[in-house]
């Protein structure tokens, strides 16, 4: 009897818990939408998680572009198709590698932060200060960060796809000697709207996985160091996990 | 308790207050008066629930049962933009400080008009450097609060939580972590502030029994419930055992238990 108890108390607490962590994420979409308006608040987060995070996330997408540009080339010429390395880089770059590395850089950099600061200001009684301000603590904190995430995951994806293939090319035609007008030219050909579309859906869910994620991992840390380091892994970790399960998903329904 | 007619009635009342986390009971039938324009001290052992009170008081937390009345309107059962308008009248100091590391003292002083009021840059300023005059901080307004001494952080939080000029000043723990000279400092600069001010003021503290000495009214509370209550030399004549090894412990220096953080860490 005492197992069954034990079982049906964790499966109730997991429910609990999951349900906490959904509602978490629905009061905060529905506070970015309520006033009061704090643009300030936005544009803080924008340049935190994107701006500040262009340089590392464009310098991941240049080493990427590179090393396909070099396994796509000894690939590819295999077959004696070289002509298709510019369309091998570009899709794979822009339906997969992008959005996702692109997140996971972001997670590292940013969310994992973001978790910190948050838990950080848990522990020390911040958050409740805001509370008993009347400042609602979600609406100021994490309406903020999720629709920041969501407006930069996007773009920087397109700024990781886009050193990525310039890196490819200078490796595969560059440095490899693949045809170079036929390139660009595979590009044009055979990517789509529809493979930029795929790409920057992706970002845009990833954006708000990760931010509601580690938002929440950060407000509900223990109130205490262990707790705040806690957080942060838990957010990583889940983060990272989280962005590709939706990947795989992603891609098998919007294939 | 004062006689001018309108406001005869106390700042907070609290009645069967009750409210258990898991197994424990920690709130268990409080019922508590603290009446305008004077400060009220709730004492008590570690773990007796006073940090459990206080946040039923600010509205963190809700009780399972029982009615707390802040300046006349019952509080437990209120909606969200209700429980705000409440907010609006007090203001709260927190145990450590709670100020916003990321920002200076002029900004963490002037966050809450900044956020709640329209009042242009100018009159904020103003009132800002007023409020650090009055709490002997002029020439901190651009330091951070890592950069300030634990009673210039006190000091600080005590200005951000009176800047909104509020009726009600709830304090927990104002002077932990700071030695004895700080302590009686931070003890006379409330006794002041409450003064000056005309707030009625609820105070938790551990300070037996150097808080008495700036306390109108003390609250022993014991197991959950305030066992005694009234004017300060009211309770210190009562011979209430319980109250007395609580003194004689306090006094022969005993250290705050693990249960405190217990509560601590619960009271979300």
């Amino acid at each position: 009897m005492r197992i069954i108890e034990r079982l049906g108390e964790a499966v109730i607490e997991g429910i609990v818990a999951l349900g906490n962590f959904v509602l978490f994420l629905l009061s905060a979409l529905l506070y970015t939408f309520a006033p009061p308006y704090k643009p300030r608040l936005l544009i803080r987060q924008l340049r935190t998680i994107g701006a500040e995070s262009f340089f590392l996330v464009g310098l991941i997408g240049l080493f990427t572009g590179m090393v396909l540009g070099l396994q796509g080339y000894n690939t590819l010429r295999r077959f004696g198709s070289e002509g298709a390395l510019g369309t091998v880089v570009a899709l794979v770059l822009v339906r997969e590698l992008g959005p996702v590395l692109a997140a996971l850089m972001v997670t590292a950099r940013a969310g994992s932060a973001m978790a910190a600061e948050i838990g950080a200001m848990q522990a020390t009684e911040q958050v409740d200060a805001l509370t008993v301000m009347a400042i609602n603590p979600v609406q100021y904190l994490v309406s903020p960060r999720v629709l920041a995430g969501v407006i930069s995951f996007p773009l920087l994806t397109c700024m990781f796809d886009v050193i990525g293939i310039w890196g490819g090319y200078a490796v595969g035609v560059g440095l490899m000697g693949a045809p170079s007008g036929s390139f660009f030219n595979g590009i044009v050909q055979n990517m789509g709207g529809h493979d930029i579309a795929i790409g920057l859906y992706k970002a845009l869910v990833f954006g708000m996985v990760v931010m509601w994620v580690c938002c929440y991992k950060g407000y509900h840390a223990a109130r205490m160091a262990t707790g705040v380091s806690r957080a942060t892994t838990d957010a990583v970790v889940l983060s990272s996990v989280l962005i590709l399960a939706w990947d795989y998903f992603m891609t098998s329904i919007l294939l | 308790m004062t006689d001018n007619g309108v406001n005869s009635d106390p700042a907070i009342v609290v009645r069967e207050l009750r409210r258990r986390f898991g197994k424990q009971q920690v709130l268990d039938g409080v019922n508590l008066d603290c009446p305008r324009n004077q400060i009220t001290t709730i004492v008590g052992p570690s773990g007796c629930g006073k940090t459990v009170l206080l946040k039923h008081l600010n509205l963190l937390l809700r009780p399972d049962f029982g009615q707390i009345i802040i300046d006349g309107v019952e509080v437990t059962r209120l909606g969200s933009r209700g429980i705000d308008a409440v907010r609006e009248k007090f203001g709260m100091l927190f145990q450590a400080g709670a100020l916003f590391d990321s920002m200076s003292v002029f900004d963490n002083v002037a966050f809450p008009l900044v956020e709640k009021t329209n009042l242009t840059r100018e009159q904020i300023a103003a009132r800002v450097y007023e409020i650090l005059k009055q709490v002997g901080l002029q020439g901190m307004e651009q330091k951070y609060p890592s950069e300030l001494s634990g009673g210039m952080q006190k000091r600080t939080a005590l200005a951000r939580a009176l800047i909104r000029r509020p009726k009600i000043l709830m304090l927990d723990e104002p002077t932990t972590g700071l030695d004895p000279t700080r302590t009686a400092a931070i003890h006379e600069l409330v006794r002041d502030t409450q003064q000056r001010f005309g707030l009625s003021a609820v105070m938790v503290s551990h300070d037996v029994p150097q808080v008495f000495e700036v306390s109108d009214r003390v609250a022993f509370m014991h197991l959950g419930k305030i066992e005694l209550s009234g004017t300060v030399a009211e309770v210190m004549a009562s011979d209430s055992e319980n109250f007395k090894s609580f003194l004689a412990g306090r006094a022969s220096g005993e250290e705050e238990g693990p249960a405190s953080q217990i509560i601590a860490t619960v009271g979300r």
